[in-house]
């Protein structure tokens, strides 16, 4: 095991820094490292659901929602596991229908092929495969929700190699 | 009528900004859908709200339909509000908008359909009136005097198969038109297995004038004219009002004509009416109508203090126009120049990267349009353009004064910029003395670089 310390992080900012780079991934054993230059936009959406609900926005400020355009902290410590994105932007439907059975729930061993959901853009359904193995540990986006491209709809602890 | 309270803004850049200007003006919400690439631009920071459409190349973002209407619904906006390129013309969004209780912010399906497609434009013109580029199709050399007759000379020969300039003839003389008939006739008919040919007039000195057009359908009014003769490649690169040196009878004979166009396909937004003048013969001929906000819209705004953004809402809410022609009057002049970023030096290659200095201080009758800001990147994927310098002046010769001085005072820094060829135009007697013609940036550049190759 690799002793990971706080100069460890200077450092490696350091180094980001200096560099052209906007971002660096770091994963190493169970700890993973996301560092991101200010300003720079993520390889992935950071996953903001409330700022991109379609509820309306009568009686937010401005301010407010400006806010969460700006993304972060530069230094993201993530619990593990993978984000499965959306990859377009629609409605996103657990099931496959209303009042169905929904695709996958939490704890369902899922490989990439595996169908989680379905985004309709205007009345047009488009599956979405989880792209990762794993487990499900969380559905993040919520049936019916209008979600961006790139937006965070499950989280999977992958399966082990 | 209804009262738009929230804008689907389907665009990106300094158009987007722009938008957002008028909209927070007129206290509108907007919602901007933008791809991946633009995720951190100014517009994206300026909009009430901000949702990413699709990765960057255009195809999947800025050009999606079906992405941008479900976006606008499901964010509760009444209207879109297309911006110029990508999909401001287009039939297939007007049409869903209409499907979805969206009011698209330009002209309605059939307006887009009769200027659309330029036969079917011309075949308006025609019936308006509008003078077109004289010409006869299916000639043959029995037609040698009609066509001397009706189209005069220099004559351009096409290959009705042929296009992009390929299997064209210029004939100068009446003597040699029989012969180069015959010979274009059957050089069509080898080169394209088809030997029809089209006749038409040549001119050899243009100039490209635009009339912009304010119409609520019922009452149609124009703020002026444009030129737009500064061009590289087709692409406009400077743009002015009023044009300079346009004889009184041509100016109020297009100016005319654009309204007289507009009125005959009922059209209701903004829209300009794009005319060649043929310097030689003092004549002008229909080209094409633009049915969206153009580029260089701020030169009108500059010369007669309207807001065309916010006009062309107002029309889109069904509101009639409260303007008459005599409220609309012109003043001064006013120039805007297109800052891209591109090398000059290397035959204008696009040149995207991080911007590290962005500075447009306000300097008197200088007006910047533009998305740029220290930091902000300029993505590979787009058109160049990354900001609009507009200088007004009560006379066209300060008009250039203050452009001369904004392009020494800004600064803009992290990539190249076509700035200096401004600064070189600003600087050219013949464009001080106004009314050059479309060949004139291209021979501009030739004398450039022929005096850089000399030393």
């Amino acid at each position: 095991m690799v002793e990971f310390t706080r100069k460890d992080i200077e450092d490696l900012l350091r180094l980001i820094d200096g560099s052209d780079f906007d971002e660096l991934k770091l994963e190493m054993g169970d700890l993973k490292l996301e560092l991101r230059r200010r300003g720079s936009a993520p390889a992935e959406a950071a996953s903001a659901e409330q700022a991109f609900s379609p509820a309306p926005l009568k009686g937010e400020t401005r301010a407010a929602a400006s806010a969460t355009v700006t993304t972060d902290a530069p230094v993201i410590a993530s619990g593990g596991g993978s984000e499965v994105p959306a990859p377009l932007l629609g409605t996103f439907y657990h099931a496959p229908k209303p009042g169905a059975e929904p695709f996958i729930k939490i704890g369902d061993t899922i490989t990439s092929d595996t169908v989680i959901g379905v985004i309709e853009v205007m009345k047009l359904m488009n599956s979405v495969s989880a792209g990762v193995e794993g487990v499900v540990t969380e559905i993040i986006a919520a049936d019916g929700q209008l979600v961006e491209h790139g937006q965070a709809l499950i989280r999977v602890q992958p399966a082990l190699p | 009528m209804t009262a738009i309270k929230r804008i689907f803004i389907a665009n990106r850049g300094e158009i987007a900004v722009r938008i957002i200007r008028t909209c927070r003006a007129l206290g509108i919400e907007t919602v901007l859908g933008v791809s991946e690439a633009d995720r951190e631009s100014l517009g994206a920071r300026l909009a009430t709200r901000t949702v990413c459409l699709g990765p960057s190349p255009a195809a999947e973002s800025y050009l999606k339909v079906p992405t941008i209407v479900h976006a606008a619904v499901g964010f509760g906006c009444d209207a879109v509000h297309p911006g110029y390129g990508f999909l401001s013309e287009n039939r297939a969004l007007a049409e869903a908008c209409v499907e979805n209780g969206l009011i698209f912010i330009g002209p309605d399906p059939e307006n887009l359909e009769a200027v659309g497609d330029k036969l079917t434009a011309r075949g308006h013109a025609e019936a308006a009136g509008v003078p077109l580029v004289p010409g006869a199709s299916g000639a043959t050399v029995a037609d040698s005097d009609e066509l001397a007759a009706k189209i005069g000379f220099p004559m351009l020969i096409k290959a009705v198969a042929g296009g992009g300039g390929r299997g064209m003839k210029r004939v100068d003389r009446r003597e040699d038109l029989a012969a180069q008939i015959d010979l274009a006739i059957s050089e069509a008919a080898a080169a394209f297995g088809d030997g029809r040919i089209y006749v038409e007039r040549y001119v050899t000195i243009g100039r490209h004038v635009e009339v912009q057009i304010i119409s609520d359908g019922e009452t149609v009014l124009h703020a002026g004219e444009r030129d737009c003769s500064v061009q590289r490649r087709y692409q406009k690169v400077v743009e002015e009002a009023p044009a300079p040196r346009l004889p009184h009878k041509l100016r109020s004979g297009l100016l005319d004509a654009a309204v007289r166009f507009a009125r005959h396909i009922r059209y209701r937004s903004l829209g300009t009416v794009e005319f060649l003048v043929d310097v030689e013969r003092e004549e002008f001929y229909f080209l094409e109508m633009n049915a969206r906000i153009q580029v260089e819209h701020p030169v009108t705004e500059a010369t007669t203090g309207l807001d065309l953004v916010e006009l062309q809402i107002a029309i889109a809410e069904g509101r009639p126009l409260r303007i008459g022609q005599q409220d609309i009057r012109t003043s001064g002049h006013a120039i805007e120049c297109r800052l891209n970023a591109e090398d000059p030096e290397n035959n204008f290659m696009p040149s995207p990267g991080r911007i590290t200095q962005a500075w447009f201080p306000s300097l008197p009758g200088l007006r910047v349009d533009t998305h740029m800001q220290p930091g902000a990147m300029i993505p590979p994927f787009y058109d160049s353009m990354v900001a609009k310098l507009i200088a007004w002046g009560e006379t066209r010769e300060e008009a250039i004064e203050v452009m001369r001085r904004a392009l020494k005072v800004c600064q803009l820094d992290g990539v190249k910029t076509n700035a200096r060829l401004h600064e070189a135009i600003m600087n050219d007697a013949e464009f001080q003395r106004g009314g050059v013609d479309t060949a004139y940036l291209a021979g501009l550049l030739s004398t450039v670089a022929e005096g850089e190759k000399g030393g």
